[in-house]
């Protein structure tokens, strides 16, 4: 296998690993605030389809008037984080103000996602549950990294830099930057303290004299926003447009790279990579099949990152300690 | 300013001499306090105040709206009505951050700790700085050495929670409320949890924060604990306060009147036993917990026909572990070994047939100390809790199928006969008040008709009348000449009922005596681990062989 | 505040439920332009009014049933078995290997193996993530969804790798042997006069009948299933009992996975005839729509099953009768799901308000 083969491999897997970090990191808010999320899947396809909508909207209005102050995509992020956003709230609304089971709100909430979406892009757009193809700037368009053509012609490095680093969306290198931000929030700040104190043990919290309902909430605005990038990137940048379905299971694989990091923000970055690896190798069976000398059947690929997980659940590669106060709705005792 | 507490007599005039100086207003006082829930009325007109700088006792029996009082103080619950002052002004108590900022400090009975956090962060959640840690953090590292140079709460400011003992992590709920310049602290049952020298530790320090001024409210059902370190004490009885007394100028038999409303019946009418053969056995029992700690360190202890063994301690010495040896509740986790034998045969201790099941078809019945979350099955109706660890009782079996009707039956006669109230076999026996769920549990027990019976706590959460009745069935099934194993904390059950006394402290068992002739005084010594220096006349409680 | 009568928590609640959530439907239908009275009656009609209407709803409900009865069982242990699909995909895979390895003689015998494969292979599917749960705490819920994917991708292997015929394209099994088809409703004496022209509905439905009684008298009338449910109400009451909770959990999961398992005889063996990718189609979710509306009782689910198969029979007529997309009824689950598992304090909470005034009334007119 040549240079150019492992440095297209690491391309995809900055690509694919993106939206697994950012759902992954929206599940860490929620989940260490003591909320089970499962519906990071139908946010992020709300999220998808509404960005893609929207953005595909206002690129075709004849005069954007005062829209015309951002561009197409943006409006579309921005309603994707609104779509996203109204699914957190609802299910804090059944899962901490009406103290509903977290699960099964997440998971219905994945169920009216993924039919409202498809029924919307149908209603509007009439093309079979999909947005119109995006372009230009209705898209993220990739960023060049300076230096990158500078660099271009150093051996080993300066490919590297151009093809794996450089060249991406803009979300790509945002979400990247919220892993630190993420680890600095929860563990230098007051904020980050109380929070995953809420996780842990409620009670402890609310006996100090701090709202547990409110930091819950709050937890879930920030899962909201972060799964809203997550399927903007999606449906405007890794790809151009909505399709029905599009995350596949994307929401389901970011949870499992929540419990394989332990809900831990440092360790989500290399499960999200390391998921992403494997989402890249699936789509390239014949490097795969140039390593091992035998055809590896993609779907045995496809399914690597949820054996992995179960391995992790079952105490076979460390011990994975959810959050103590996860799952359980605070109800305050005397 | 927690720091401020080791500088010179901080807090206002007159806050070194205990009690205040009379122009003080009382650091709390409450003026016709009334909640109800529902028809219950939890608490009905309390009044009361407390002067600053003294320890005042508040004491009642379980449900006698001692909690559900506090509760009201620290913002969990708003009184439906009356008025709360602190220091003299009227003030609203909405919320527990209104409670904290009124200078109220409380030290719950389940401490609200986080676990994994460390101590230093534990302390100052809730009450930083700023919005960022590490000036937080810094402060309460030098407050901390501070309060326990001044006070002796020492505790690791950088140990996790989860690997404190449970003494130290009380010190870390006193040490919040500090850190939160509470000059009022309140403490729910403290000593619950503690054994002796830590209750004594913990005594200490409450004496030497209100020498400093602070205001302590303590709420305790034990008399000793009163009598030991309160200045004033107030009595409550079925959501009323019935009196608020003087500490010094009382006595522990005027107290207790004081709580059940009429002389405490001292003793119970009771025959001499008339022991028979030994029918159980254990020797050297020790019990590892998942954390590898010893909750049970090699104890013996023989049984007899017709007897009662009263197991005497503070709660969390080793009697819970004993009784789940004997009644096959260990949990996966834990390491059992020694040796178990009944009428001479061996029992095994863990894995198949040291089941709870097992050990009844030997013919070991127990009342668990645990009646809601072990005894019953809250959300089962009355009769589907009769089958509970008798589900296989093959006259309940039909082929495959069980006879639900067999089983409705009997528990419809074990409700007249033992008078449970209401005598609804298909109501949930959540339904059902304390008595009558313990009567449930009783009856299910009883009638299967043990040879052995394990009874944990029977009257805890149990009005009088049902206590009466409880114990006078406790002694006519021993008079029917069965071995009964009773476990209580409550040291009168123990003095009134038992036939030997043995006491646990510690995981062990640190003697053992005849309630004819010793004292409560004797009692409580080895209760606190204290073993006296003379050799009184017992046989000890099992061979003192080495095990192999 | 007052615990709602049992007739109030049983019907009431889930009634009120069910119309919160058709009334966000018709807002939904209503915001993309359509007339929800006009999809009612186009559901009702395309659902219950023919023939072939009611052969395809009977259908569904009779793998809606096999997967409620599957989660209900996982509920009563304190278990969420969300894993239904997974189990589904599985027992398909057990149908297909004992429909196309066995020579049966009769239809009869090889429904009879092939339920004995389907369980089988359900239950194993689920007897990992059991053993998980039981010994070592991992949560059910993750390990099942995980065993969901992992299964979609085993039967992918499965069928395009294993058991795709020579030359065939579709990623599908061989076809089973013809005399091995499950005699249709349209097949049956007597129930052909109902059923004139060929419908999916097979005799499967009434060992999905069947399997509710079985259910039923395990749960309240066996001694398992009382120690199923003493374990899922109460783990101290459990281990004071002597009821192992390893052999407990594992039995009431493995029978779940069974019944999971079970459903694909219905469409793999009583429809499609031979395995296709995706043949679980969703039924496994639905089963846990269908346990919650069900109130976690056989005979709920039976009801809630045919309740679902109606919304699923009369969803895809709005696909084809309407310019509502047939993806409708995944929101309408959704929203099912939502109103009757999540939000159930929601309802409750109100009701109780209701019920703590309307007491008073009697009670007045008795004082007057």
């Amino acid at each position: 296998m040549d240079y150019a083969s492992v440095l297209q491999l690491l391309d995809s897997t900055v690509r694919l690993s993106t939206p697994l970090l950012l759902a992954c990191l929206a599940g860490l808010w929620s989940e260490r605030a003591g909320i089970f999320d499962i519906g990071l899947e139908g946010k992020m396809l709300a999220a998808a389809m509404t960005s893609a909508a929207v953005a595909a909207l206002v690129a075709a209005m004849p005069d954007r008037g005062a829209l015309g102050i951002l561009a197409p995509v943006i409006w579309g992020l921005l309603a994707g984080i609104l779509a996203s956003l109204a699914f957190s709230m609802l299910h804090g609304v059944a899962s901490i103000t009406f103290r509903g089971n977290q699960l099964i709100s997440g998971f219905a909430l994945n169920f009216i996602a993924a039919g409202l979406t498809s029924l919307a892009a149908q209603s509007i757009f009439g093309q079979g549950g999909r947005t119109p193809q995006l372009a230009g700037d209705a898209r993220f368009s990739p960023v060049t990294l300076p230096f990158t053509d500078t660099l271009r012609n150093v051996p080993g490095i300066g490919p590297f830099y151009a093809e794996v680093l450089s060249g991406h969306a803009g979300l790509v290198y945002l979400a990247f930057a919220i892993v630190p931000l993420t680890w600095w929030l929860m563990y230098r700040t007051r904020y980050g303290l109380r929070l995953r104190a809420v996780g842990e043990n409620p009670a402890a919290v609310d006996t100090a004299g701090v709202s547990v309902i409110r930091l819950r909430y709050s937890a879930l605005i920030i899962t909201g926003i972060l799964c809203g990038l997550a399927g903007a990137y999606m449906s405007t940048a890794l790809q151009a447009g909505f399709g029905r379905d599009m995350t596949a299971g994307r929401g389901y694989i970011a949870l499992a790279a929540l419990i394989f990091a332990k809900w831990r923000p440092v360790a989500a970055l290399w499960a999200c990579l390391l998921f992403g690896f494997f989402q890249a190798l699936a789509l390239r069976p014949d490097i795969v099949t140039a390593i091992v000398q035998t055809r590896v059947p993609g779907p045995i690929l496809d399914a690597l990152p949820y054996i992995l997980t179960v391995l992790v659940l079952a105490g076979f590669i460390g011990k994975a300690t959810p959050p103590r106060a996860g799952g359980e709705p605070y109800v305050k005792e005397r | 300013m927690p720091g401020d507490a080791g500088g010179r007599h901080a807090g206002g005039p007159g806050g070194l001499n205990p009690p205040a100086s009379v122009t003080d207003p009382p650091a709390i006082e409450l003026r016709g306090i009334s909640k109800s829930f529902g028809p219950v009325r939890a608490n009905d007109e309390v009044s009361f105040s407390v002067p600053k700088g003294t320890i005042h006792g508040i004491i009642g029996e379980n449900g006698a709206g001692k909690s559900t009082l506090m509760s009201i103080l620290y913002g969990f619950y708003r009184a439906d009505q009356g008025e709360i002052l602190v220091h003299g002004r009227p003030t609203a108590l909405p919320d527990s951050l209104s409670a904290i900022r009124a200078g109220i400090g409380m030290v719950f009975q389940h401490f609200k700790l986080v676990q994994n956090f460390t101590v230093l962060e534990n302390v100052i959640l809730g009450a930083e700085d700023g919005p960022l840690l590490g000036r937080s953090l810094r402060r309460a590292r030098d407050s901390l050495t501070a309060l326990a140079r001044e006070y002796g709460l020492e505790v690791d400011p950088d140990a996790l929670v989860e690997d404190l003992s449970v003494g130290h992590q009380q010190r870390v709920e006193i040490l919040k409320a500090l850190w939160r310049n509470a000059d009022i602290l309140i403490l729910d049952e403290p000593t619950g949890v503690l054994t002796p020298p830590e209750a004594n530790h913990l005594f200490r320090i409450l004496k030497g924060l209100r020498d400093q001024g602070k205001t302590i409210l303590l709420i305790t059902h034990k008399l000793r604990e009163i009598m030991e370190a309160t200045d004033t004490v107030s009595v409550m009885r079925r959501g009323r306060l019935v009196g608020t007394l003087r500490t010094a100028t009382t006595s522990p038999a005027r107290l207790a009147e004081l709580m059940v409303g009429r002389k405490v019946l001292l003793e119970t009418v009771k025959a001499p036993a008339r022991p028979g053969p030994i029918l159980l056995s254990a020797e050297n029992l020790t019990l590892q917990d998942e954390h590898g700690v010893e909750r049970l360190k090699s104890v013996s202890l023989t049984l007899r026909a017709g007897e009662i063994l009263g197991i005497a301690g503070v709660a969390g010495n080793g009697q819970s572990e004993l009784l789940s040896i004997l009644g096959g509740m260990t949990r996966p986790g834990e390491k059992v070994s020694g040796r178990l034998t009944l009428k001479g045969r061996d029992l095994p201790l863990s894995g198949r047939g040291a089941d709870g099941k097992s050990r009844r078809q030997a013919g070991i019945g127990h009342v668990p100390e645990d009646r809601q979350n072990a005894g019953l099955i809250l959300d089962f109706t009355a009769w589907e809790n009769t089958a509970l660890g008798y589900d296989d009782d093959p006259a309940w079996a039909r082929g495959f199928l069980t006879d639900n009707q067999a089983i409705r039956d009997d528990t419809a006669r074990k409700m007249q006969t033992w008078d449970i109230r209401p005598p609804i076999h298909t109501l949930a026996a959540k339904s059902f008040s304390g008595g009558n769920q313990q009567k449930l549990v009783i009856a299910r027990e009883f009638e299967q008709d043990p040879d052995i019976l394990l009874i944990g706590q029977p009257t805890r959460g149990v009005d009088i009348g049902a206590i009466e009745f409880i114990h006078k069935q406790i002694i006519a099934l021993r008079d029917q000449g069965k071995a009964i194993l009773l476990v209580s904390v409550e040291l009168d059950e123990i003095m009134s009922l038992s036939d030997r006394i043995a006491v646990m402290f510690d995981g062990r068992i640190m003697g053992e005596r005849d309630p004819a002739t010793t004292s409560e005084g004797d009692i409580g010594c080895l209760m606190a681990g204290i073993a006296p220096a003379r050799i009184p006349e017992q046989t000890p409680p099992g061979p003192t062989a080495e095990a192999p | 505040m007052q615990p709602l009568p049992k007739w109030a928590d049983l019907v009431l609640v889930p009634l009120i439920s069910l119309t919160l959530a058709a009334f966000v439907t018709a807002l939904v239908i209503l915001s993309i332009g359509e007339s929800p009275w006009f999809a009612l009656t186009t559901m009702v009609q395309g659902a219950l009014m023919t023939a072939s209407g009611w052969g395809h709803t009977l259908f569904y409900t009779t793998s809606f049933i096999f997967t409620g009865l599957a989660v209900t069982v996982g509920f009563h242990a304190g278990l969420f078995n969300i894993g239904g699909e997974g189990q589904a995909q599985l027992g398909g895979l057990g149908v297909a290997l004992a429909c196309l390895c066995i020579p049966w003689p009769h239809w009869t015998l090889a429904l009879f193996g092939a339920s004995l494969a389907a369980a089988a292979f359900g239950a194993a599917w689920i007897a990992i993530p059991a053993w998980l749960q039981a010994k070592r705490g991992s949560h059910i819920v993750i390990t099942t969804i995980m065993f969901n994917y992992i299964a979609a991708s085993l039967l992918m292997f499965m069928l395009v790798d294993v058991l795709r015929p020579m030359g065939a394209q579709d990623p599908s099994s061989a076809r089973f042997p013809a005399e091995l088809a499950l005699p249709r409703f349209n097949q049956i004496p007597g129930l052909d006069l109902l059923f004139p022209r060929s419908v999916p509905a097979n005799v499967t439905l009434f060992l999905a009948l069947a399997a509710a009684l079985v259910i039923w008298l395990l749960l309240w009338h066996s001694r398992t299933g009382y120690r199923i449910r003493a374990l899922g109400k109460s783990e101290g009451a459990a281990r004071y009992a002597g009821i192992g909770p390893v052999k407990t959990t594992m039995t009431a999961l493995l029978i779940s996975g069974a019944l999971a398992g079970l459903m694909s005889v219905n469409n793999v063996m009583g429809d499609a005839g031979r395995l296709l990718g995706n043949s679980a189609a969703g039924a496994g979710f639905i089963g846990i729509a269908v346990a919650l509306m069900g109130r976690n009782h056989p005979l709920g689910v039976v009801l809630a099953a045919f309740l679902f198969g109606f919304i699923f029979q009369g969803g895809s007529e709005l696909g084809f009768m309407t310019a509502i997309p047939i993806e409708m009824r995944v929101v309408i689950q959704g929203l099912v799901i939502l109103f009757t598992g999540a939000l159930d304090m929601m309802v409750r909470m109100g009701l109780e308000r209701v019920f703590a005034r309307l007491p008073r009334r009697p009670s007045k007119a008795k004082a007057a």
